[in-house]
């Protein structure tokens, strides 16, 4: 007889291709997190004042705060204190002036992780901000993108270069109080990437951040601000991945996007940190507040995710749809495989009329991976003729996953019209047999049937990303089959 | 005239409880057997068994394709060796194209063969000639695997993947169900032009009209896990007029006058 049942459940071994460090000599801090580990990490980027106060404010504020618990997730207890909050490759005193003097063990590392940074490799038309732990390392044609005024660079850059505009937009979207892990971001954030699109440009390339933790017992808490400003067109791309290694290690971040008048912010995300051993030891725990605030008529912002790391994901990129006929959409794949655990979906938040929104996931599990959809769709009373659709499915591998569906609608006006569909699938008996039986083998049964399943997903991307995401989800779904 | 499939005392189990108790079965070369029967008989359960869907436990005897073992392959292997099952329930796969399907079925066939790859235009010749054979949409190539199709479409859809893969021994599991008159006649056609010597069928269905069109060697009644008589084309003609319980009483007769 054939041995599919057994193979299946074999299938739950991930290769993490990325699990190497660099050795590199960091500065940092020691674990442990009270005010002055805030007025440290202040201090080591030369913040002016009032940065320094909103986070210390935002500091005393996640003192009062306990951590959420509503999520379908099994956390044990985390120790804020046993977390490092600033680590740092150690540079020359003044940042590097270009990329050509950053160390070549992290222009190496990037070349490895496939972003390379330099100049003869980069890749065609996208920008890179390299984020290693706590600092930016490095960003690519920022000359080129200069020229059409649009600035990209890393967050403590734009501190720096442009604090009228960070002061003007930071916490607008995403408030200091929003919710634990976002507080306690705003307090001890390091760095990220700063995008700003003037008026009537359509930026001329991808704009990407690649996210790498490399210290040990480091969180990292990034920052992202993206402003679209009217008429404007942007699409911006981060991936994250991390070592392996046997702790749990902590990322929680923030980002916030404002779409004015007309303007389109595309944001892509591959997530692939650390997801932790065959048995669930390790992996990141990630923590990220997403929310794009559509803040002018007209405005469109699209969210697509593709989730395949972290042993833990807590992550609800919203819009809130506050110009008329602004428009917002979410378009999900998570994997959960081994015992990785995704609580992921997003909030549409409809207050101009003619609002739309439109919620496309696609959750998979697979060994004892555990996925959760949680989605809100909220019209308010001024939301003339809002309009969402939202579907969800799940696909199960195997028989020892789970998957979990929590839509929550509020309407409060008479005239919106919200849909909403949901599917579970599992793969295992009637599709693989079909394939089986006219001969293709069992691990390219599955990845074609995962990647058929994320097909609405995987056209959202720009195209080399939706090859990597599919060469992701098959290397996810990687396993002994023989 | 050498054996293709060669079945010897079969007994089999789906989730514990046995279904095929004892079948003999044998097909010769060029041939083709009608497999006839009641509900619940057990004849789709023969084709998973045959096929090596999961699940489905042998408990005794022999099923031997080519003089190989068939049992010991993996479900893919079998179908690599040229075993092909056209499901009376077809099934579908979203978001996977038809076409990339059957070309990575193809191709997959080929390399447990040791050959190369056929590459998408020689591909794409080989599908134009084949559909034209089924007549059948060309827009069913362009659409995921039997998503959207109708009943009828998903069959004439299996038959034309059959064309495409040119299996040694098909096994058509109801085929013709739900079909209406002239996608019959394409299934058939379909069927007639794999017929060769070097080939074997085993057609199951609960019409006598197939027959019409897709001429059968032996006509056999399967019930209760076994085959309870075997017959020419006639046979068929026989019990869509009588039904099974003729069958039955007949036995009954043989029994008290023995
Ligand atoms: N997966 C299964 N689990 C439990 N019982 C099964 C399973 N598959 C088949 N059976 C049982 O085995 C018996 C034979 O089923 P099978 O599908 O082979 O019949 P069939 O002859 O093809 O019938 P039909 O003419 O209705 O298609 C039936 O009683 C059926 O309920
Ligand atoms: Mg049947």
């Amino acid at each position: 007889m054939s041995k599919q049942a057994s193979q299946i459940d074999q299938l739950v071994a991930a290769k993490y291709k990325y699990g190497f460090v660099t050795d590199i000599e960091t500065e940092g801090l020691p674990p442990g997190l009270d005010e002055s580990t805030v007025r440290a990490i202040s201090a080591f980027k030369q913040e002016p004042e009032w940065l320094l106060e909103w986070r210390l404010a935002a500091f005393q504020h996640w003192l009062t705060l306990t951590p959420p618990n509503w999520a379908k997730l099994d956390i044990l207890p985390i120790d804020f204190q046993a977390v490092s909050y600033y680590a740092a490759p150690i540079q020359d005193k003044d940042r590097p002036q270009s990329l050509d003097e950053v160390d070549p063990k992290l222009l190496e590392t990037y070349e490895k992780l496939g972003v390379p940074l330099h100049e003869r490799a980069r890749l065609a038309g996208v920008a890179v901000d390299a984020v290693f732990d706590s600092v930016s390392v490095g960003t690519t044609f920022k000359k080129e993108l200069a020229e059409v005024g649009v600035i990209f660079c890393s967050f403590s850059e734009a501190v720096q270069e442009h604090p009228e505009l960070v002061r003007q937009y930071l916490g607008s979207v995403v408030p200091v109080s929003d919710n634990f892990f976002a507080c306690l971001n705003s307090a001890v954030f390091s760095d990220g990437s700063f995008c700003y699109i003037p008026k009537g440009v359509r930026c001329p390339m991808e704009l990407s951040t690649y996210f790498r933790i490399n210290a040990a017992e480091t969180g990292q808490f990034e920052r992202t601000l993206i402003i679209a400003e009217e008429g404007s067109q942007v699409s911006y791309l981060e991936g994250c991945t991390a070592p392996m290694r046997d702790e749990n290690q902590l990322h929680a971040a923030v980002v916030e996007l404002i779409a004015l008048k007309d303007s389109y912010i595309k944001y892509s995300t591959v997530q692939n940190w650390y997801p932790g051993d065959e048995n669930g030891v390790g992996g990141i725990y990630n923590f990220v507040t997403k929310r794009a605030d559509c803040r002018e008529d007209g405005a469109k912002v699209s969210w697509t995710q593709v989730e395949t790391g972290s042993a833990l994901t807590w992550k609800y990129p919203s819009c809130v749809l506050r110009g008329d006929n602004t428009t917002g959409e979410f378009y999900s794949v998570a994997l959960t495989n081994n015992y990785q655990q995704a609580d992921t979906g997003t909030k549409m938040i409809h207050l101009g009329k003619n609002t739309r929104s439109k919620i496309i996931t696609k959750g998979i599990s697979a060994g004892h991976g555990q996925n959760t959809y949680r989605g809100l769709v909220h019209v308010g009373k001024n939301a003339t003729a809002a309009r969402n659709y939202s579907q969800c499915d799940s696909m199960l591998i195997g028989k020892t996953c789970g998957a979990h569906t929590f839509p929550y609608i509020e309407v409060k006006n008479p005239t919106a019209q919200v849909e909403h569909e949901a599917t579970t699938s599992k793969i295992g008996e009637d599709q693989l047999f079909y394939c089986l039986q006219r001969g293709i083998s069992e691990e390219d049964a599955i990845s074609m049937i995962v990647d058929g399943f994320c097909k609405e997903v995987f056209r959202e991307l720009p195209m080399e990303f939706a090859v990597e995401a599919k060469a992701l989800l098959e290397i996810s779904l990687e396993g002994a089959v023989g | 005239m050498s054996a293709i499939l060669e079945i010897k005392d079969l007994y089999a189990s789906v989730e514990g409880t046995e279904i095929l108790k004892g079948l003999n079965l044998t097909l010769n070369t060029g041939e083709i057997h009608a497999i006839m029967g009641p509900n619940g008989a057990g004849k789709s359960t023969l084709g998973n068994v045959i096929a090596g869907r999961d699940g489905y436990t042998v408990t005794a005897g022999e099923v031997l394709f080519k003089g190989k073992d068939l049992l010991q392959l993996d479900t893919e292997e079998r179908a690599c060796e040229g075993v092909f099952l056209a499901f009376q329930y077809p099934v579908e796969i979203p978001g996977v194209n038809n076409t990339y399907f059957l070309r990575a079925a193809l191709n997959a066939q080929r390399a447990y063969r040791g050959e190369a790859p056929m590459d998408a235009a020689a591909f794409l010749r080989l599908v134009r000639e084949k559909l034209k054979i089924l007549d059948l949409k060309d827009d069913l190539l362009k659409r995921a695997v039997n998503v959207g199709f109708s009943g009828g479409e998903k069959k004439r859809n299996e038959i034309f993947q059959m064309a495409v893969l040119e299996p040694t021994l098909a096994i058509l599991d109801e085929t013709d169900s739900g079909l209406d008159i002239d996608a019959l006649r394409a299934v058939a056609a379909g069927v007639n032009a794999l017929r060769d010597a070097g080939r074997a069928m085993l057609v199951i269905t609960h019409y006598q009209r197939l027959l019409d069109y897709i001429v059968p060697d032996v006509v056999h009644v399967l019930a209760d896990g076994k085959i309870v008589r075997s017959g020419g084309a006639e046979l068929a003609l026989q019990l869509e007029e009588k039904g099974y319980t003729w069958l039955q009483q007949e036995d009954q007769q043989v029994l008290e006058s023995s």
